[in-house]
């Protein structure tokens, strides 16, 4: 069904490619073309890979330190209080506004542009965990005071295991989130990756070349849902009763 | 001063335990409540449901600090089995029992499953266990601490009536065997008369101890006469003023 409903999309392209102008919507023989080309040289595997690093390096930073900050508010309400206007300052914020006042602030470097992805996701990490904080139950807390349950056996056995669905959602989200965001953060200030590709792309009014980036990428991140998110929440949740 | 190996009394002195309603005000739960078991004892606190006897258990727990007055406890590891099993659902019936008991060898762990009846459920995870045999691991999990103090709040209840019988013969098997101070709280009489050496009745809201009985040991050998006739004395006692 969903190869199905992925093979209409490519027909739809296919059919849209030919009765339209091959500049701006090329078919996907040129964008295939294109890619191989790009694939040849080098380029695109090296685009990918600095893309991908700063992806996984932004991601997770901000799955630390959000869940890390959205554990703690969701547990002490005079925490909540205090970080609380900050995260929806933070929620509110454009992305465009951090990225550029990090670069302005810190300079066009690789540790600003990191630091713009990474704060970008951290609201909607924390305010994720939060709600799966808060959720703990209590009757459980008791239980682990009582049998004597020293703090790393309460996170990992006790509390990381009813955090699970709410880690998986914010990883969910997160990944889609970072990875569109990365490319943005190329586009402005960065001399490489698939964000500065396309960036060229765009200025040579190269479609099929933007395409010959992003549907390589794209498909890079769907393995990632799929061989590593995906089995993860089926671990995390094997314990559960399944409908027979 | 105890002597070595002796793991001391408890001895429970609550004057005072307070609780904001959900409306606001306060409410007194507890007052004046006093008991004291000597090691290897069993207490049983009897009360009409809603007296705050879970309340008391959760001070003599150590899980609520908020109340006027001083709990001494018994040296040694805690066990507790509450009113539902509160196993971890995420982990099988024997990691549930190994997170509570690290140091709990194989031979221990057969010797203690077996009787239970919970041999062949040890892979299984508590979502796949009927109540009975969830309580019946809640109870696993506490002997398997090898406690100096237990605390058992209605451990048997919403269980059918030869199921709970049987339980309870495990438990004043475990009890007796062990020597473990234990504090048993419930409703029901006659589990209280089958198991405890002491009778602390308690008041209505807010609870105090008002009448103490001993049960003379060994209670295996108690007649049905002696049996009603604490039972007369508990009803006595629940008519006063």
């Amino acid at each position: 069904m969903r190869l199905f409903s992925l093979g209409a999309l490519g027909a739809l392209w296919i059919v849209a490619a030919h009765f339209g102008d091959p500049r701006r919507l090329p078919g996907p023989v040129a964008v295939f073309a294109a890619m191989e080309k790009a694939a040849a040289s080098g380029e695109l595997f090296a685009a990918m890979a600095i893309t991908m690093a700063r992806v996984a390096a932004a991601f997770t930073l901000a799955m630390a330190l959000g869940s890390a900050l959205g554990y703690a508010m969701g547990r002490r309400a005079l925490v909540d209080r205090l970080a609380d206007p900050w995260i929806v300052v933070l929620l509110n914020l454009p992305a465009l506004v951090i990225i550029v006042l990090l670069y302005i602030w810190a300079g066009l470097n690789e540790t600003a542009a990191i630091a713009a992805v990474a704060l970008n996701k951290l609201p909607n990490a924390t305010v994720t965990i939060r709600e799966g904080a808060r959720a703990l139950d209590p009757a459980l807390d008791d239980m682990s005071r009582v049998f004597a349950f020293g703090p790393w056996k309460r996170l990992r056995h006790v509390v990381l295991p009813q955090l699970a669905p709410y880690i998986a959602a914010a990883t969910r989200s997160g990944l889609s989130l970072v990875w569109k965001i990365v490319l943005v953060v190329e586009l402005l200030g960065r001399p490489n990756g698939v964000g500065f590709e396309i960036n060229e792309a765009f200025q040579l009014f190269d479609v099929a070349l933007l395409l010959a980036y992003a549907l390589p990428f794209t498909g890079a991140m769907l393995i990632v849902e799929a061989l590593v998110v995906q089995p993860f929440e089926r671990r995390v949740s094997r314990w559960r009763p399944r409908p027979a | 001063m105890s002597p070595a190996g002796d793991p001391g009394p408890l001895d429970v002195r609550i004057a005072l335990k307070r609780v904001k309603s959900a409306a606001g005000q306060e409410v007194e739960i507890l007052a004046n409540l006093a008991f004291r078991l000597e090691p290897g004892e069993v207490g049983a606190l009897l009360g009409p449901s809603g007296c705050g006897k879970s309340t008391c258990l959760r001070i003599v727990a150590g899980l609520d600090d908020l109340f006027e007055g001083a709990v001494e406890r018994p040296a040694g590891p805690l066990a507790m089995v509450f009113q539902e099993p509160r196993l971890l659902p995420w982990r099988s019936v024997e990691d549930n029992i190994r997170l509570a008991a690290p140091l709990i060898g194989a031979a221990d762990l057969e010797a203690l499953l077996k009787p239970l009846g919970l041999a062949e459920h040890r892979a299984h995870f508590p979502g796949e266990l009927s109540l009975g045999l969830a309580r019946r691991v809640a109870l696993a999990r506490a002997f398997a601490v090898r406690p100096s103090l237990l605390l058992l709040d209605e451990p048997l209840v919403s269980l059918d009536g030869p199921l709970a019988l049987a339980l309870e013969r495990e438990l004043a098997a475990f009890v007796a065997e062990r020597s473990v101070t234990t504090v048993l709280v419930t409703h029901d009489v006659g589990e209280v008369i089958r198991l405890a050496d002491h009778i602390f009745v308690l008041s209505s809201r807010p609870a105090r101890v008002i009448g103490e009985i001993r049960v003379e040991r060994p209670r295996e050998r108690m007649n049905a006469d002696e049996a009603r006739s604490i039972e007369a004395r508990i009803q006595e006692l629940r008519t006063l003023p």
